[in-house]
């Protein structure tokens, strides 16, 4: 079955040059790309690195597949999909043992591997052999299971399918918290006993706190020099104000130097994906709007793409642009609150934060004329948008991409970059350097400080952004205040944008035919990917053609982007750590999904 | 000059604070105190061309809602029959998508057979996430989206499951709701 099947022109070249170098190493997969053999795989990915350009790793996938489908056995599957930085993708598959399914880490050719690794660990239970760091990093250090498995359950499992039953055609309405959440569905360790009442068996310690703090004292005690200093932790999170949301780090110093930082998510988990798959595909939509709930609009652009690259849809050009212009009017607000939360961060205060956050509401005002919803938006479909625009939105966005929001970003500016006390605190801070940046699979303004012009709006042109003249924003110096200079260019570039947009705005229809909320999508797999304002959002999408994904994984830029954190923090002072992390620009809805 | 940068950051948010006592003196040489509060004065000081900060003395005042604003759904009483237009098919149970909905099949009560209308419909907007996909995937445009948002209630649970007597509003509602909805239905 899956050798008759069509590779593309770069698969094939990829496949034939792996053919001659290693043979036998791989073979086409069932939908895109190919399967490695996992005793070749860490030979095939340093190959397609250093000879093929396949620098980039985007995103690291685990599946399960309990049974055998067109071809292969049961399994459990990694897929990682890698990138040259001119926008070619090739996706690689590796099947592990269902009994004890171990695949080789790729962390030594890609970083970026680290932390998706770890995920992919997390959530499915796959097993990276020579991972440095292989720990939990959703769940707790402890918690029994592997939520992603299909065989998992939570707590209030009805299931597998929405509706549930007791919803229609019951109809019989009842309290989740009814349920008795702690008799079923819950997994305990094997040596608790729980009849009726649970009983922890005595001297039993949770292994999260040491898992999260040995291996800082093993950094410290590498970093050791004659002088014999005492090291002090310091956890900062994960109820801080300057960690934007639930994240916690946990640093240890030397005075004020940091040492070692390491970043501990997963306190806003809330198994999106498994969600996901209970929804139906359109039902995923408003769920992609709290994943980085800044930016909604963007993360339905993210969403639709991926599932219209599945079904194989054109999208009409009024469509299109109206889809430009809020994903551009996203990434204006989100820069802006970035840097005013930046701002805030170093203790300017609220005044840049407040400043950013009025036009912001400008934006929100325009995103509830159009889908009646202002961060909630759930604008986009499948081949389209939901609704036209309104009447008031065009001369109310004319007026604020032609007069206001140049006036304040420019305003914006004047407040921020010649201010000495706002230069002392960014510049030399936090420096990344570019080939660091791209091994740890950075994307947007993070990687665009370090001097890397990569954007995936220019590599990988999705929706109409080649039909625009546009630039892409590159600073040089990769330290915090470049970071900020390029989302100062990326915001002039965005309403370089809007203003064609809105200028060329055509007549005509909003979706390609109604798509059914039921809509069945063909089975396959895509890999979707946009430029985020906060980096590149991509989500792997895994259809068996029925009205559920089978696997929907979110490759998020923060998620990613954080594990650098630990790297720019090292040797500076702990008030820069909050500089860096404001830097970076991450949601916690996002990073921890 | 080394701190210039700063004067120029004070001159910014100087600017701001100025502006804003410039506006208020604006609106209330127009019309004395007050006068910036008043429905005139509201849309343009929250327009694009707005200068300086402005507040709304929430829930003295409220920002007009655009048309398309959701909050909850609700039932669409036809003035014709005082019924609701559900045919209790469950379409909407089925899209939505953090399973909100309950709908329950009525029994006609001479044959016994199934019913076209719901014996039982609930939500509970305590669950529900406003992203309105079960309007837009009801076969018979029996809900709408409502745009009341003040539902704050002393007690967690039964407050917040709404049953078919709470869901349940008169046509006009909805028509003064969405005016151009309606008059594009009208027209076609």
């Amino acid at each position: 079955m899956a050798d008759e099947r069509q590779l593309s022109a770069v698969t094939s070249e990829a496949l034939s040059a792996i053919e001659e170098r290693f043979p036998g190493g791989a073979k086409p997969a069932e939908h895109v790309g190919l399967v490695v053999d996992p005793s070749q795989l860490v030979d095939v990915a340093t190959f397609l690195r250093d000879d093929m350009d396949y620098v980039y790793l985007s995103c690291v996938t685990g599946l399960d597949y309990p049974e055998a489908t067109n071809g292969f056995p049961a399994r459990y599957e990694v897929a990682y999909n890698l990138f040259r930085t001119q926008g070619d993708s090739l996706t690689l598959h590796v099947h592990a043992d269902r009994e004890n399914p171990v695949v080789p880490s790729l962390v030594e050719v890609w970083p970026s591997a680290n932390v998706q690794e770890r995920e992919a660990w997390d959530m499915i239970g796959v097993r990276f052999e020579g991972h440095p760091d292989l720990r939990r990093i959703l769940m707790w250090e402890g918690f029994e299971g592997h939520p992603l498995r299909k065989d998992w359950h939570e707590a209030y499992y009805e299931d597998d399918q929405k509706p549930f039953r007791s919803r229609f055609p019951a109809g019989d309405p009842s309290l989740a918290e009814e349920h008795a959440a702690f008799e079923r569905n819950v997994q305990y360790p094997e040596d608790w006993v729980n009849d009726g009442f649970l009983e922890v068996p005595e001297g039993w310690k949770s292994r999260a706190e040491d898992a999260v703090y040995l291996p800082l004292e093993e950094i410290a005690a590498a970093t050791e020099t004659e002088l014999r200093t005492d090291k002090v932790v310091l956890n900062i999170g994960p109820q801080h104000p300057s960690t934007h949301g639930v994240l916690r780090m946990v640093a240890t110093l030397d005075g004020e130097t940091i040492h070692g930082l390491q970043p501990v998510l997963g306190y806003l988990h809330r198994n999106h994906e498994k969600i996901g798959e209970r929804n139906l595909w359109l039902g995923n939509m408003p769920f992609t709007d709290r994943l980085d709930y800044i930016t909604s609009m963007y993360n339905n652009f993210g969403y639709a793409v991926a599932v219209e690259k599945l079904m194989d849809l054109e999208v009409p050009e009024r469509a299109e642009y109206i889809r430009v212009i809020m994903g551009e009017l996203t990434r204006l607000m989100n820069h802006l609150v970035s840097i005013g939360f930046l701002c805030n961060d170093l203790g300017i205060y609220f005044t840049a934060m407040l400043y950013a956050l009025e036009e912001r509401e400008f934006i929100l005002d325009l995103y509830e004329m159009a889908s009646g919803s202002r961060m909630m938006c759930n604008y986009f479909r499948f081949g389209g948008v939901a609704q036209d625009l309104p009447d008031g939105f065009a001369p109310m966005a004319r007026e604020l991409v032609f007069e206001r929001f140049p006036r304040r970003v420019d305003e914006m500016e004047t407040f921020l970059l010649d201010n000495e006390v706002f230069r002392a605190r960014t510049t030399g801070i936090g420096i990344l350097p570019a080939d660091v940046a791209v091994a740890y699979g950075c994307t947007g303004p993070l990687l665009r400080g370090s001097g890397v012009p990569y954007d995936v709006r220019r590599a990988e042109p999705y929706s109409i952004y080649d039909e625009f003249d546009w630039d892409v924003v590159v600073c040089n110096n990769g330290d915090v205040f470049d970071r900020v200079l390029v989302r100062f260019g990326e915001m002039r570039e965005s309403l370089r944008i809007l203003r064609q947009a809105l200028d060329r705005l055509p007549e005509g229809p909003i979706e390609a035919g109604k798509v059914r909320p039921t809509t069945k999508v063909p089975a396959g797999e895509a890999y979707g990917r946009v430029e985020h304002p906060k980096g590149e959002l991509g989500f792997y999408l895994v259809s068996d053609g029925g009205a559920n994904p089978y696997r929907y994984h979110i490759r998020t830029a923060s998620f990613v982007n954080l594990g650098i954190l630990g790297e720019l923090c090292r040797g500076h002072k702990i008030a820069d750590v909050v500089a860096i992390l404001g830097s970076i620009d991450i949601t916690l809805g996002e990073v921890d999904r | 000059m080394y701190g210039l940068g700063i004067a120029k950051s004070l001159g910014v948010t100087m600017r701001h604070f100025v502006v804003t006592y410039l506006d208020d003196l604006k609106w209330f040489l127009q019309g004395g105190f007050g006068n910036r509060y008043t429905p005139e004065a509201l849309p343009e000081r929250q327009s694009p061309r707005a200068r300086g900060i402005f507040t709304i003395q929430y829930p003295k005042e409220q920002p007009p809602l655009p048309e398309r604003f959701r909050v909850f759904p609700f039932h669409v009483v036809d003035p014709e029959t005082g019924k609701s237009t559900c045919t209790a098919c469950g379409m909407c149970a089925r899209v939505c998508p953090p399973q909100c909905i309950w709908v329950r099949r009525g029994k006609d009560p001479d044959t016994g057979r199934p019913a076209k209308e719901p014996e039982a419909f609930f939500i509970d907007v305590s669950i529900c996430m406003s992203c309105g996909l079960c309007v837009e995937s009801c076969p018979f445009d029996a809900i709408k989206m409502d745009q009341d948002f003040e539902v704050a209630a002393y007690e967690r649970y039964d407050s917040f499951l709404w049953g078919l007597d709470k869901l349940m509003k008169p046509q006009a509602h909805d028509i003064a709701l969405h005016p151009s909805d309606y008059a594009r239905d009208q027209g076609d």
